[in-house]
């Protein structure tokens, strides 16, 4: 069957436990599934934060992640995806991103899990500001997000 | 069309979004940032560093050579931070 793809952008917070069962429900052909979360840290180059707010691009950002779950799909053997991305105010501990990958064997459902999310977070339209006791500013982009998605473009 | 912007672009500009009839001449994203630029110093603050700025047209990712010519919704924001 073709692997059933799951894609949320929401406010609310996930339940990992439940997105799993969710995904190999009724399964027999599943041996592995990769999990990813994304949490928001207390701390940011070096200082302390008292929370994350994301800015999203609705309709874009469902669009995007579709296109590189449906190549996600095409590249490895996968019998299910889910991508949840939260948006709004997110405190130090909670839940901001989680991926899940489900294969036949593990390879391919670790390699999917990592080119996700290696794609989330550099194109994605998603943007963190975060707040501080000194104020709030936005994030900027990392080089090393950049080349940790670049490296999957090599043949 | 429509324009929208985001994160530090939205706040520079002023606003999320718009709708403009940009002139003929104005083909590609790069010389709508120009032609948005004469027109206010809130764009021109915003778009200072044409190249950290990112584009999509119509929900896709586009270079600043992309034409812009039928496009529905162009939105112009920073490097993404999601994940």
């Amino acid at each position: 069957m073709a692997a059933p793809v799951t894609i949320r952008i929401q406010q609310a917070d996930f339940d990992i436990a439940r997105e799993i069962a969710l995904l190999t429900r009724g399964r027999t052909d599943i041996g592995a599934v990769v999990s990813f979360s994304g949490i928001c840290r207390g701390t940011e180059g070096g200082g302390e934060i008292a929370a994350l707010t994301l800015e999203h691009y609705p309709g874009m950002a469902e669009t995007e992640i579709e296109r590189r779950a449906q190549e996600a799909v095409t590249r490895w053997p996968l019998q299910g995806l889910t991508v949840l991305h939260r948006f709004g105010r997110i405190e130090p501990g909670q839940n901001i991103v989680l991926v899940l990958t489900a294969s036949e064997h593990r390879q391919a459902a670790f390699e999917a899990a990592e080119f996700l999310m290696d794609y989330l977070k550099t194109s994605a339209p998603f943007w963190k500001r975060e707040e501080s006791t000194k104020g709030s500013s936005w994030i900027e982009a990392r080089a090393d997000d950049d080349a940790a998605a670049q490296r999957w473009t090599k043949p | 069309m429509k324009l929208k912007y985001f994160a530090w672009v939205r706040e520079r500009v002023g606003k999320a979004e718009e709708t403009i009839e940009p002139p003929a001449s104005v083909r590609t994203v790069d010389d709508l940032i120009k032609w948005l630029s004469a027109r206010d110093d809130a764009y021109a603050y915003a778009f200072e560093k044409p190249k950290v700025i990112r584009a999509a047209i119509d929900h896709a990712h586009v270079k600043s050579d992309a034409a812009i010519s039928g496009a529905r919704e162009i939105a112009f924001f920073p490097p993404m931070t999601g994940g």
